[in-house]
This record gives structure tokens, C-alpha cells and sequence, in this order.
């Protein structure tokens, strides 16, 4: 029977399979951090079980971690308390870790891939719901609770009723200035934040394949924004490419072994999805949101959209609740938005192609009058690689804070965070009221409108900057 | 786990939709390292402002939480499920749940009740004009009875099975544990190891 990507992927890891119940999955890589990991220790502890697998766990600090002053004790106590947790936690299992200060740290989305660690045809976890970045190597990988990490930490297998396939086809090219993100926001506007939900997304066609894996990885990273429990992109020669050398990926015959088995993760010429939704490249342009979820977004272009927009009565009182959160006023142009801080970095936008986007609008520019801008690097390994190529001092002589990896404030569990009040233009994947702090704004944007921002003061898009 | 059958309580109607999990619990109550005693991060913004329905005098001591669709978007963080059972709820009740949320809900022993937006529309309405209106929802049944209101709700049959045994996960998986071991010996080579 012809399958999808998704479906081979998936048979090729049962364990077990049985009549009314879930099949039993097997994990090939389970990605663990600080936040979502202390308790499922605690189960293990509590009932006398080991991990069953450490040397197919990897642990990494991300979450809770400063990105100034790293080299000192984590200030906050409660933050440093977690940290400590997982590195005993850590030591007593006998888990792999790459702590505070490794040049193997970084954000568990960013260091999975660059070690090469993430390949196609595996199924990796982590307690984020993020996890569906890893899908741009033809994995199926998603985010999974604590209770969840406690059981593939005991038994490293799942118990999953099949997800439902759908594929998103983006036909033709990208326009110039048009990125992964501003894609994948579209694409979430288009298909709601619940449009996903129970589904693994399959994105296909010209416009996916032109994308780079850092631009793969942007898209399947917020497949959970529209409700998905994951997003794949087929392998290819690209991902062949960025795997071939690196740390963990296979070697000599095991190379030509592995390279064989990925080149038959396609989805089959007459296969079905559940449903599909095509959209033309062409049509898009720089997209940014105006609400409290990911899937409120407008381009770039357009104005803050009206109550009197709405589909139904609960969609009305969701835009009004988020125009008073926002502080917007309907029919306001987008690029009238002025803004106070920009936050380029995150698992989504984090990556050294984005900081190259990035550098290149912001160089030779100053920052506007009394912007704040945070550049943060996904790893330390993309940090090592950006002062390689001079971004850093680009970002620094234009008057932006160059820091230390970390998720930073894409969520407000470490220092950078916004205050109340404070409207951020973020490449990060979440909007919702206080993500970023209590009381603050975010417009989810591309890393070049954020860097354009960041020199206008307003939400702007690089074209802006040559006018 | 406790089981679950039956459960019969006063429940909040909450008018907004695609309550994500950083409105449950945000971040900063995610640095706890301990399981319980979330109470206090839930909603925590929300109940900041007065005229919140869990601020209300008619909704205290309330069990069951009625919301608009898209209920639980967002983070995997379980934190949002013991928050909410931490501070007393057994049921939410909703038109669609994101399904990680979903997916801890089953494994803490918190119902998640799926019904047509219909019948949370009319169970606000219930809400709002009687608080007392006692609301009783019937796992075996899979019913949500309240005043004249009966109505069937939608729970994955494993759940439900694995949520009236009180079953833990981890137990039932590692009585297949030679079906894993036979699994691990015929995984390909070339599949990366972490150490």
C-alpha cells in the first residue's frame, strides 16, 4: 500500500502493535532540558527504574540559562536550583549533558542538528513542543509532557495512536525578501492555530525544496503553532549535504547504509494524505502578527484587522481581547507599529543563516533612538561561528546587545524578558499575552524585518530601508 | 494514579478561546522542580484582574472548567495540567483540545471532555444564570448532565479505559520489555548514539 513520509517512519519503529490499543513506538533520540525533566526523574527514582537507554539521551541547558555573565552562578536562585537538578540528575543516571560553559551547549532544537545527531527516518523526542524542528531531516519528531519523558526515559519507546497526514504543497518560488518564516506564518494564519491539530505536516513542492535546512527547520518548528504534532520534510541532497561530516552522522560504509535507507523516506507518488492544503510562494510577502496567537498574522503590508473581520462570535471577542492586550487600534497599517525592543534569535530563528540575514540589513546602520536589541545565538557552536565571520562586531558597532546562547526571551524563564508595556518584533515562535514577560507586546517577525525594525523603530522590512 | 468514573461538581465557564499554556501557567512557576503545588501560577495573570470568573464569589470551590475551542495550545508543559488539578479541577470541557495537552491531561488523570461548541455555548449560558448548577460528568457514560442539559462528550477509548483502571503508563509498556529488547537487535547501525 502506497504510504507517506510519515506513515513509513512511523511502521518502521513499532515495537509492538495491537488491536484497540496504541502501537508501542520505539525513540531513537530523546532530547531532555531543565524544565520539563525534574519530575519524570523523580518517577524514575521513586519507583526504582533506571534510564534504559542514556547513550540515546542528550541533555542541555537552555531554558532557565542567563546570556550575560555566564561564567558567575545563575542569580536567580530558584533558576540555578533547576540547572543543578538536571546535572545531578544527570550524573546519576548517567545521561550525556552538555552544561553552562561546553562548547556543545546551546538550545536542545540547535545542538541536536548541528551535531548531526538529528537524521532522517528517527524519531526523537524532547519535553518541548518545539521538538517538530527536527522534522526537516525527514524525522518524526514532537514534543511530548513530563509523564511522557519519564516513560521514554524508563522504557525509551511510546505509546501513540497514528497521527493523520496532512501535506501543506508550496508551488513556485519564494519572492525576493520573503523567507522560511514569514512562509510558516502564512501558512499558520491560513490553517488556524487548532488547523493542525492530530496531524503531521508534510510540507512539499518547488518552494520547500529551494529552502535551505536552517529555512527546513524554521517551518517544521512551529508546525505546533498550527495545532500539528509535527512537520517533515521529505530528505534530500540538501540534507545529505548539511549531514555529510558531521559529528554524529554516520561514517564511511555506515554513510553509503544510511544515505541508501533516507533516499526511500519519500512519500509515495499515489499515496493519500488526510487533507491537503496548497499554497502559491509567489503570493507571499513579509508577514507579521498583530494578536496573542500565532495564527492572528497579517503581511507586513497590510493594517491591524477589525472585530467586524471576524468569522464567528468566538473569533470577535478573541480579536477584540487582543487588540486591547496589543494596545492596537484596528485599521492601523502595520508599519506604523512603533516598537520598542527586538529579539533576533530563539529555536526557530537562532541559527547562523539568520544571524547572516540579520548582520546583513543591520550593517553599516545604527539602531533607532531608544531601541533595545538583543542578537542571541542558538549555540555556543553558532556563537563561535558568528564571530568567525565579524557578525558579532556588525551587530555591536549598529548598537545591538550581542549575548551568550540560550532561549533568551522567547520565553520569560531568565533575565531577558520585557517589561510591562513593552512591544517586542521577535523571530520567535509564540505571541501569547506575557510570553515574554508579564504585560509585554510581541509581534512574531522574520530575522530581516526584525533587523529592519530594529533601525526604523517602527515594524518595517528591509525594502523600507532603501527607500 | 486515582480512577476515574464519575464526578459530580460546580464548573466556571471561561468565554475565551485558544487559552494557551503560558495563560494556564506561565514560564516563571516552570523553574519549580517539585510536582505539586502549581495552585498558585494558575492563570496567574488572569486573577490578577477582579472581574476574572475564578475571582468570583459564585465560582469558588469550583471543579470543572468549561472553555472555548483550541483549549491548551502552545508548550508542552505538563505544569498546566497540575496547575489546574492542583487547584481543585478534575474536567475541562471544551470544543477541541491541542492535543499535547490532551495527551499529559490523560496521563495525570485530569479529564478532558470534547463536545461540540453547541453544547459549551449552551453550558455558559447554564453557568452564567445558575453558578450552582451542579454538573455531572460520567466518564463510563461518557454524558455531561447539567439542569436539562444531557449531552455525549468524546474521550479516546484508551484513556478512558487507562483513566477508570487508575493505570500508570510506565508499568503497562514494561511488560513488553523483551518485545523492546527484540526491537533494539535489529536497529540499523548507523542510527546515532548520544555518549
Amino acid at each position: 500500500m502506497a504510504r507517506t513520509l510519515a506513515q513509513k517512519v512511523w511502521q518502521d519503529h513499532v515495537v509492538r502493535s495491537a488491536e484497540g490499543e496504541p502501537d508501542l513506538l520505539y525513540i531513537d533520540l530523546h532530547l531532555i532540558h531543565e524544565v520539563t525533566s525534574p519530575q519524570a526523574f523523580d518517577g524514575l527514582r521513586d519507583a526504582g527504574r533506571p534510564v534504559r537507554r542514556p547513550d540515546l539521551t542528550l541533555a542541555t541547558e537552555d531554558h532557565n540559562v542567563p546570556t550575560i555573565d555566564i561564567d558567575k552562578p545563575i542569580a536567580d536562585p530558584v533558576s540555578r536550583a533547576q540547572v543543578e537538578a538536571l546535572r545531578k540528575n544527570c550524573a546519576e543516571f548517567g545521561v550525556p549533558i552538555y552544561s553552562l560553559g561546553n562548547v556543545e551547549q546551546g538550545i536542545v532544537h540547535v545542538v541536536g542538528p548541528q551535531l548531526g545527531l538529528t537524521q532522517p527516518g528517527m524519531t526523537v523526542v524532547c519535553g518541548d513542543s518545539h521538538t517538530s524542528t527536527h522534522g526537516a531531516f525527514g524525522a518524526l519528531a514532537f514534543g511530548i509532557g513530563t509523564s511522557e519523558v519519564e516513560h521514554v526515559l524508563a522504557t525509551q519507546t511510546l505509546p501513540l495512536k497514528p497521527f493523520k497526514t496532512m501535506a501543506i504543497t508550496v508551488n513556485g518560488a519564494l519572492p525576493a525578501g520573503v523567507s522560511a518564516k514569514d512562509l510558516i506564518l502564512a501558512v499558520i494564519a491560513k490553517i488556524g492555530t487548532g488547523g493542525g491539530q492530530g496531524y503531521v505536516l508534510e510540507y512539499r513542492g518547488d518552494a520547500i525544496s529551494a529552502l535551505s535546512m536552517e529555512g527546513r527547520m524554521t517551518i517544521c518548528n512551529m508546525s505546533i503553532e498550527a495545532g500539528a504534532r509535527a512537520g517533515m520534510i521529505a530528505p534530500d541532497e540538501t540534507t545529505f549535504a548539511y549531514l555529510e561530516g558531521k559529528e554524529r552522522a554516520p561514517k564511511g560504509a555506515e554513510w553509503d547504509a544510511a544515505v541508501a535507507y533516507w533516499k526511500t523516506l519519500q512519500t509515495d507518488a499515489d499515496a493519500v494524505f488526510d487533507r491537503e492544503v496548497v499554497i502559491e510562494a509567489s503570493e507571499l510577502s513579509p508577514f507579521v502578527t498583530w494578536g496573542t496567537n500565532p495564527g492572528q498574522g497579517v503581511p507586513l503590508s497590510a493594517n491591524v484587522p477589525s472585530p467586524a473581520d471576524a468569522v464567528d462570535e468566538v473569533d470577535r471577542i478573541a480579536i477584540e481581547n487582543a487588540l486591547t492586550y496589543m494596545n492596537l487600534t484596528a485599521g492601523t497599517p502595520m508599519r506604523d507599529v512603533k516598537v520598542d525592543t527586538v529579539f533576533i534569535g530563539s529555536c526557530t530563528n537562532g541559527r547562523i543563516e539568520d544571524l547572516r540575514v540579520a548582520a546583513e540589513v543591520m550593517k553599516g546602520r545604527t539602531v533607532a533612538e531608544g531601541m533595545r536589541v538583543l542578537v542571541v545565538p542558538g549555540s555556543v557552536r553558532v556563537r563561535l561561528q558568528a564571530h568567525a565571520e565579524g557578525l558579532d562586531e556588525i551587530f555591536s558597532a549598529a548598537g545591538a546587545e550581542w549575548r551568550e546562547a540560550g532561549c533568551s526571551m522567547c520565553l520569560a524563564m531568565n533575565p531577558d524578558m520585557l517589561a510591562p508595556g513593552e512591544r517586542s518584533a521577535s523571530t520567535s515562535n509564540r505571541n501569547f499575552e506575557g510570553r515574554q514577560g508579564p504585560g509585554g507586546r510581541t509581534h512574531l517577525v522574520s530575522p530581516a524585518v526584525a533587523a529592519a525594525t530594529a533601525i526604523v523603530g517602527r515594524l518595517a522590512s528591509p525594502a523600507d530601508l532603501e527607500k | 494514579m486515582e480512577a476515574f468514573t464519575t464526578h459530580t461538581g460546580t464548573a466556571a465557564p471561561l468565554r475565551r478561546s485558544n487559552v494557551d499554556t503560558d495563560q494556564i501557567i506561565p514560564a516563571v512557576y516552570l523553574k519549580r522542580i517539585t510536582r505539586h503545588g502549581f495552585e498558585d501560577g494558575l492563570f496567574s495573570a488572569w486573577r490578577k484582574k477582579p472581574e476574572f470568573v475564578l475571582n468570583q464569589a459564585d465560582y469558588q470551590g469550583v471543579t470543572i472548567l468549561v472553555a472555548g475551542p483550541d483549549f491548551g495550545t502552545g508548550s508542552s508543559r505538563e505544569h498546566a495540567v497540575w496547575a489546574l488539578q492542583d487547584f481543585g479541577f478534575k474536567v475541562v470541557i471544551s470544543s477541541r483540545f491541542a492535543d499535547i495537552f490532551r495527551g499529559n491531561s490523560g496521563k495525570g488523570g485530569l479529564l478532558t471532555a470534547q463536545v461540540d461548541q453547541e453544547v459549551v455555548e449552551r453550558l455558559w449560558s447554564l453557568l452564567e444564570v445558575d453558578p450552582a448548577t451542579p454538573v455531572t460528568v460520567d466518564l463510563a457514560a461518557r454524558e455531561i448532565r447539567a439542569g436539562d442539559l444531557v449531552a455525549n462528550f468524546d474521550v479516546d477509548d484508551y484513556v478512558r479505559w487507562r483513566l477508570m483502571e487508575g493505570l500508570d503508563d510506565v508499568g503497562i509498556t514494561l511488560k513488553s520489555a523483551d518485545d523492546i529488547t527484540a526491537f533494539e537487535a535489529r536497529r540499523p547501525m548507523f542510527l546515532p548514539k548520544t555518549d
